[in-house]
């Protein structure tokens, strides 16, 4: 911009600044449009991401892990007649040497349980109780008894919707029925020693869990199991721990990530980076109209001005960059606000948002009854880079028109 | 009146670039808003629509409490002549019997616990879409046979395929031991993994034998032919239920509360989004409308000086306004209902919506509905919204001071 009949950038912002007071109600209308715009941006990007990323948290804890290990069949047709040997030694020593946070092997097989009045199709997991904490299992989800305490465990942990259905209680017995890899029908009488509570309650129906090798034992796989499952740091980083597993198992088993283990879950996680892109650029497009509008009257009203400029000598591209600058002020000041607005509605409920009233439309979408807004900082980049951008673009056509007055006829308009 | 028409059309002309610009403003938002309503619309339709249509019905008479916990002694006396009944009481209506229990299904070489329901093959393809997507043998046709048709998942766990036999256990409604041999006759895919995993139908009177039901059934469903029909459906049976032993009528609400509570939550969401979208167009007609009062000062101070009340001026801010949104309105619900045509008849669809859509029920491509609350909700509350924001430049008009006004550059 340097150049002999350049304005000097101090100048050039000083009056810019001044123009944009000239007429302070239309600018305080059009800051207050930018900086709503800009709120409504962040905000919603937040609660959606925020959204995702409990549904993809507890998605995956459902899972359970980022990878899991199968027989190639067993996705097809889970039965016990498609398992794997449990990791020996070495491959234990192998898996915890790499990048894994936590691993846990399981049989998962479906089974019927029955109590004295009633009998349900479950799935049965033979679980290590530590493996299966480390895996994302919580705790404090039991809500009466414990949990199991040890791989050979005899006790039974149900979930609390399947124990109404199955009219028992804790301390009950009851009867689990599976398939041993002969066909023949595998019964056992279990006590029930704890019950638990998921976020989603269609979990609770389906999930029982026993020790691992009293349903290996119940089963006749002794040392064999369904799946391993793995988890790492960061779900959205799953390719060095899939290589790592990988490495460590072979080709044999069939090894996948969570994003194809389940689908939907994937899916939204693609889908979110679109979506959120899709609704700042709506956002802005509203924007848009106002901002051209409010350059284009405030070129219009001084055009008798800006001929005499160019009169005195001023360069067309030095009023081109005088009135890009205001845009650019005016922009920047509504982000500004914008941004400040949106972290200070962010804050206050960043511990979550209670929307139990539509807890079972939300359990359908795979979200639990408390929303927890998500403030990303690639987001709040995004929403101001997009403003910026799109904005600049926007005020070139009004001020690319202000360039072209012909000065004798602008100064001769009234 | 006239006049005041004219000088308003006129005054909107003065600047046609400004004018256009708020225009398309509300252009802009009036189709996006359409098209956004419409889909939302059309698939809430489709989701209740499928939901319900694929097995529960549109509503139930029930045991009350059958629905919270429901318990093969929960259950209705006499289910199929209650069933006769209703489709005397209800003409037009689809009605039919049907007892559900859990049971142990064994192949030759496997064993799953499975869902049981008994039907009438006779009166259940009425109500139920299942029946039409046996893709492998066929449906149940006698109403006595110890047949079966189960899901493609659950025929693939268990290795059997159409002419095999099933053995169930399970328990009767007295408590007893309940078994019974089947053949399969038919294998259905209904693209819902879990109805084909764990889903199965026999005919309700061999049900009733295995299961010792002593001519109860579970439930009594009910179809309509569209959602508007199901107040005046739940009233006749209520009538025909009211004395009868405790039996209730939930309509699909009561069946699947989630899924109204799905529905209001998207509802909810999106209209914050659309909330924001009609306030940035809002403030563009505020700052439009200021903007046209302002540089006009001197004009309105000669006017009023002249003997014209202000409230004539406001007045004439406000018909400004009407006829610009008008503009917006007319145009915008014009290339709004094109678009919600074009996608009614071609069918929308965005990467990722398979997957969403089988968890809600849906197919693949969402047809938006064309209806008058579709097409206007959201472009008259453009309208109203964009009148409300030039009442601040109208009322500046009252504090005008004809002498100063004259001078005001």
């Amino acid at each position: 911009m340097a150049g002999p009949s350049h304005l000097p950038l101090g100048a050039m912002s000083v009056l810019a600044w001044r123009n944009l007071w000239r007429n302070h109600r239309r600018t305080v209308i059009m800051l207050l449009a930018i900086a709503i715009g800009v709120w409504a941006m962040i905000f919603m990007t937040a609660l959606m991401r925020g959204m995702v990323d409990q549904m993809i948290k507890d998605g995956i804890d459902a899972l359970p892990g980022l990878v899991q290990v199968h027989h190639p069949d067993f996705r097809d047709d889970p039965s016990i007649d498609h398992r794997i040997p449990e990791p020996g030694p070495q491959l234990r020593k192998d898996l915890e040497a790499s990048g894994v946070t936590g691993w846990t092997a399981r049989v998962r097989v479906p089974a019927m349980i029955s109590s004295e009045r009633n009998s349900r199709g479950v799935t049965l997991l033979g679980v290590d109780p530590r493996g299966e904490i480390a895996l994302g299992f919580d705790p404090e989800s039991i809500v009466e008894g414990r949990f199991l305490e040890s791989r050979d465990d005899n006790g039974l942990v149900v979930g609390r919707k399947l124990l109404e259905r199955l009219e028992t209680r804790l301390g009950k017995r009851v009867v689990v029925m599976s398939q041993d890899p002969e066909n023949n029908i595998a019964d056992r009488g279990f006590r029930v020693v704890g019950v638990y509570r998921a976020k989603l309650s269609g979990l609770e129906e389906s999930f029982v869990y026993g020790g691992l090798e009293t349903v290996q034992a119940l089963l006749g796989v002794p040392g064999e199991v369904s799946e391993i499952a793995i988890t790492g740091e960061d779900y959205r980083q799953v390719d060095p721990l899939y290589r790592q597993v990988s490495g460590v198992f072979g080709t044999d088993p069939e090894i996948l990530q969570w994003t194809e283990l389940d689908t939907y879950l994937g899916m939204m996680l693609k889908m979110m980076d679109g979506f959120v892109l899709v609704w700042l650029v709506v956002i802005f497009l509203a924007l848009s109209f106002g901002l051209v509008n409010t350059l284009m009257m405030a070129v219009f009203e001084r055009v008798r001005e800006i001929g005499l400029m160019q009169a005195l000598g001023m360069k067309p591209s030095t009023i081109l960059y005088q009135i890009l600058l205001e845009s650019l002020m005016l922009l920047a000041l509504g982000l500004l606000i914008g941004n400040i607005l949106a972290i200070a509605t962010i804050l206050p409920v960043r511990d979550g948002i209670d929307i139990s009233s539509v807890a079972e439309g939300m359990e359908m979408m795979g979200v639990s009854s408390v929303l927890y807004p998500a403030l990303k900082l690639k987001d709040l980049l995004m929403a101001n880079a997009v403003v910026i951008v799109l904005g600049i673009l926007t005020s070139l056509m009004p001020a690319w028109r202000a360039s072209q007055y012909r000065p004798v006829e602008a100064i001769a308009k009234t | 009146m006239t006049l005041s028409l004219r000088m308003a059309w006129r005054n909107l002309w003065r600047h046609k670039r400004r004018t256009w610009l708020t225009a398309t403003a509300m252009i802009f938002s009036n189709v996006l808003l359409i098209f956004m309503i419409s889909l939302q619309l059309g698939s809430y339709d489709m989701m209740i629509n499928n939901t319900l249509q694929a097995f529960s019905g549109h509503l139930q008479v029930q045991q009350a409490g059958y629905n919270d916990n429901p318990k093969l002694r929960t259950s209705i006396p006499n289910a199929q002549a209650l069933a006769d009944r209703a489709r005397q009481a209800l003409p037009g209506f689809r009605v039919t019997a049907r007892a559900a229990a859990f049971a142990l299904a064994s192949s030759e070489q496997r064993s799953f616990g499975i869902q049981v329901t008994g039907v009438q093959p006779e009166f259940e393809p009425g109500v139920s879409t299942l029946p039409g997507l046996v893709s492998e043998g066929r449906f149940l046709q006698d109403p006595d046979a110890a047949e079966i048709v189960i899901g493609s998942v659950m025929a693939r766990n268990l290795k059997v395929e159409t002419g095999d036999e099933l053995t169930l256990l399970g328990s009767g409604r007295d408590g007893s031991f309940a078994a019974g041999v089947v053949t399969v006759i038919g294998i259905f895919d209904s693209g819902s993994n879990d109805m084909d995993r764990s889903f199965a139908e026999v005919p309700l009177n061999y049900f009733q034998e295995t299961f010792a039901m002593d001519g109860h059934g579970s439930s009594i469903a009910v179809s309509v032919d569209n959602l508007e029909q199901i107040p005046a459906a739940v009233t006749a049976m209520e009538n025909l239920v009211r004395d009868g032993n405790g039996l209730v009528v939930l309509d699909w609400n009561a069946l699947h509360p989630g899924l109204q509570q799905a529905i209001k939550a998207d509802f909810a969401s999106a209209w914050f989004m659309y909330g924001v979208l009609i306030v940035l167009v809002a403030f563009s007609v505020l700052n439009t409308q200021l903007m046209s009062v302002l540089e006009r000062t001197r004009e309105f101070g000669v006017i009023t000086a002249l003997g014209i009340k202000p409230g004539k001026l406001a007045s004439l801010v406000m018909l400004e306004t009407v006829l610009m949104s008008a503009i917006g309105l007319v145009i915008g619900v014009f290339l709004g209902t094109l678009v919600a045509l074009y996608f009614n008849t071609n069918g929308f669809s965005y990467p990722g919506m398979e997957e969403a859509a089988e968890r809600f029920n849906l197919p693949g491509d969402v047809y938006p509905s064309v209806s008058a609350i579709a097409l206007l909700l959201g472009p008259v509350v453009v309208f109203m919204f964009c009148l409300l924001a030039s009442i601040y430049p109208a009322l500046r008009l009252f504090r005008l001071r004809p002498v100063e006004a004259m001078r005001a550059v």
